[in-house]
């Protein structure tokens, strides 16, 4: 595919880590905000390969794992209805709320169903009359669109039997966040290419002024990647901090105004509780007073469910890059992807999984032997920064 | 966060302790062995006699018969390339071909729900009645039940079949040893892709189509590679006495005594380990080789065959090539000093033009998989868990 292969090429990938390493003097924490980045650097080995003095740490921006147990409760309860068909993204069926997951409840007799887009369960509840269908509206600005596609559709065409059960969160006000954090190690950011796509660039400048930190819109692609690293290492070095885009192919500063008209219609800013983080003010979307008539967790009365977060469990620490995975005393032993104990080893964007599903071989360079397959592993390039 | 009661907290995954079953319990990854492992096989007791193979091999009356039962449950049942009726066939048959036999005759039966079109079933019973023929397997015996409507999915299809597995031959996954180059017959994830393509809710453009093809005609083309190449150098200890209890001592070879390796690689002749690559695709077999074996796999990923539409499929669904199914490819774990002539012998068939070498087994890392980056990093290729999801974005 355009864009794909080209975007991976080892070639131009070896002469960007040239760069890089030419011009890294001296060690930077870089965060990637997105989960899915995460998944790209560890997949393709990328943090293998940079230089010693760049540490990658994995940002909080994968959907499935930040969003809260509470809301996770909430869905399985309204699954577990009966005439409701509970609609979802795959990758969030595997996620355990406290006592169960979606998988479960499916088993169990609920009518749980995997779309590929939220449009998909709106046409379902037109063909279903006489159930109730709810679409799990989770995810970043990047699957707000289309979320707020269904909800407009519903209203328009008066589809009374859908409803969207909403838990968005938005990339801006978590950097910023992370910024406030008194521990706090991150010296620059790759910004989320796929949120500015729609959102454009315009809440960066601000925030790389206030803190004094380098901003890069970047890709996904191994390439992309690397070149916004390059630009990111350049302004480190020379003392700038700036907002800079390394995926203009992507992202114009305008972002999508179609698309960003739609959400400033069916969603208002709330205050969002992050799982494993807690509370960030005005940090999600919950819908506005035009389209409350299509939220589930109104029509299902589920706001009685309210539920706390596994204390062992320290994907907090891991979202915010205070550690890296390995570093938590459950990781590889209680907590695996087949048995997580938080959201961060579950989406195979999780740092958690992403560091346990290709990163459990790590030999030391003496050559010393490989752990077993269920250990806890020491991952190349932890511990470096 | 403090209230939580951890003593008596049960984690919701891996649905180890579920009461009911879960689809991941299908998929063909880590869950399916759990259930066969802690449920089946305990449940069995002393009657369980399985090498967990894709086929096993019984000696009778001096002869040895590869065996093998699968069930079909594809939706849609029509997809580009083929159908159930077609995967019936094929499946059973490449299962049986992994032990290097012959296949001979298939079981059929059918499990349809009431209401379903009998024109349906018919279309499927006719494609099921064609792969047999192309495949050259007879029909022999068969079965009929009806279910309640709302209780099956139209159809299900059952089919065992046996085979013949020839004399000093035994291709079995614990008999892979560090050094064994790993074949792939041609481009994998095609399959998957096409049946991907076509799914409810899922439809989108591809021209690829599925590649279901019977393929005991193309193990027997290795065989015959290997044995006449190595018919005077070697073969002369491996004629008839080898056969042994294939399905049951699955045990003797595990751990690895790779110091045997060269003089056993006569023994059961140089293609160790033959195996389809069907759920769970190419890295839930070669894990499951690995486990069987105590060995490791290297795989390079630029050397991996996956075309270019497949490629573009999974790069929107957020999908890896390497777990996505295939129905008419087998992965060959060869001696090295044969690997060349395997593939050359592969190559010339209708239904191994693609191959390649994709990697080989280690005497490091035993039981895992791990692939060099095309960048050049490292990493690991895991078990799948259950199913693979489609990621949010």
């Amino acid at each position: 595919m355009k864009y794909l292969d080209e975007f991976s090429d080892p070639e131009l990938a070896g002469h960007l880590l040239d760069q890089i390493r030419a011009t890294a003097t001296r060690p930077w924490a870089i965060m990637e905000v997105c989960g899915g980045q995460t998944h790209s650097i560890i997949r393709h080995g990328i943090d293998q390969l940079l230089p010693d003095a760049i540490e990658m740490i994995h940002g909080p921006g994968c959907p499935v794992c930040v969003t809260p147990l509470e809301i996770i409760d909430k869905a399985l309860a309204i699954a577990a209805q009966p005439d409701v068909i509970f609609c979802s993204f795959g990758d969030m069926l595997r996620v355990p709320g406290s006592s169960q997951d979606l998988f479960r409840v499916k088993s169990a007799g609920g009518d749980v169903r995997v779309v590929y887009s939220p449009l998909d369960a709106l046409n379902l509840a037109r063909q279903n009359p006489d159930k109730q269908v709810v679409f799990f509206g989770i995810g970043f600005e990047t699957t707000a669109p289309a979320n707020a596609m269904t909800v407009y559709q519903a209203k328009r065409l008066g589809i009374e039997n859908f409803s969207l059960l909403v838990s968005h969160v938005l990339v801006p006000p978590a950097i910023a966040a992370i910024m406030e954090s008194p521990t706090c190690r991150v010296q620059a950011f790759l910004a989320a290419g796929h949120v500015c796509s729609v959102m454009g660039t315009y809440d960066y400048p601000e925030l790389t002024q206030k803190y004094q930190v380098p901003i890069v819109v970047t890709g996904f692609e191994p390439l992309d990647i690397l070149e916004g690293i390059r630009k990111t290492v350049l302004q480190l070095e020379s003392g700038r901090h700036e907002l800079e885009n390394a995926y203009a192919r992507a992202v114009p500063e305008q972002g999508n105004p179609t698309a960003r008209r739609m959400l400033e219609d069916v969603f208002e800013t709330t205050d969002r509780a992050w799982r494993g983080i807690g509370m960030i003010p005005g940090s999600g979307w919950r819908l506005s007073d035009a389209y409350r008539g299509w939220d589930a967790e109104a029509r299902f009365d589920v706001g009685g469910i309210h539920t706390d977060e596994s204390p062992i469990c320290r994907s907090g620490e891991v979202l915010q890059g205070l550690i890296k995975p390995h570093e938590c005393a459950a990781f590889g032993k209680e907590c695996t992807p087949r048995n997580p104990l938080g959201a961060t080893m579950v989406s195979s964007e999780g740092a958690c999984a992403a560091y346990y599903t290709y990163r459990r071989l790590e030999a030391p360079a003496t050559g010393a032997a490989p752990v077993a397959p269920d250990a806890p592993a020491e991952p190349v390039g932890v511990g470096r920064g | 966060m403090a209230d939580l009661d951890f003593e008596g907290w049960v984690c919701p995954l891996p649905l180890r302790d579920s009461p009911t079953v879960v689809m991941g319990h299908g998929g063909g990854g880590a869950m399916s062995a759990e259930l066969i492992e802690h449920l089946f096989l305990p449940a069995f007791g002393s009657a369980a006699d399985a090498g967990l193979g894709d086929s096993a091999v019984l000696e009778v009356g001096g002869t040895r018969l590869a065996f093998s039962t699968d069930s079909f449950v594809v939706k849609p049942m029509f997809f580009p390339g083929g159908s159930i009726g077609d995967l019936a066939v094929n499946g059973t048959v490449n299962d049986v071909a992994m032990s290097g036999a012959r296949p001979l005759a298939l079981s059929t039966a059918f499990i349809l729900e009431e209401g379903t079109a009998v024109e349906q079933i018919g279309r499927v019973a006719q494609a099921l009645g064609h792969a047999a023929e192309v495949a050259g397997v007879r029909l022999v015996t068969g079965d009929t039940k009806v279910v309640d409507a709302g209780h099956g999915d139209k159809v299900f299809v059952n089919t065992a079949g046996i085979g013949v597995v020839p004399a000093g031959i035994d291709i079995a996954p614990r008999r892979a040893r560090p050094g064994d180059a790993v074949l792939v017959s041609g481009d994998i994830g095609v399959h998957g892709v096409a049946v991907m393509s076509c799914r409810e809710g899922l439809e989108f453009g591809t021209e690829v189509e599925s590649d279901t093809a019977p393929l005991h005609g193309l193990v027997a083309t290795m065989l015959d590679a290997v044995v006449a190449a190595a018919a005077p150098a070697e073969d002369r200890n491996g004629g008839g006495n080898n056969g042994g209890t294939v399905g049951g001592n699955g045990g003797s070879n595990e751990g690895g005594d790779d110091g045997a390796a060269t003089s056993a690689t006569g023994s059961g002749g140089p293609i160790h380990v033959l195996r389809d690559p069907t759920r769970g695709g190419v890295a839930a077999a070669l894990n499951e080789i690995a486990k069987a074996a105590g060995v490791g796999v290297e795989l390079v990923e630029r050397d991996l065959p996956i075309p270019q539409p497949v490629r573009d499929a999974c790069g929107l669904l957020g999908l890896d090539p390497l777990y996505v199914a295939n129905e008419g490819k087998l992965l060959a774990f060869v001696a090295p000093e044969h690997a060349e002539q395997v593939l050359e012998a592969m190559r010339a068939h209708e239904h191994g033009k693609g191959a390649v070498r994709i990697g080989t087994v280690v005497a490091e890392h035993p039981s895992m998989v791990v692939t060099r980056t095309g960048l050049g990093g490292t990493r690991v290729v895991d078990l799948p868990i259950g199913e693979q999801l489609p990621r949010i974005c």
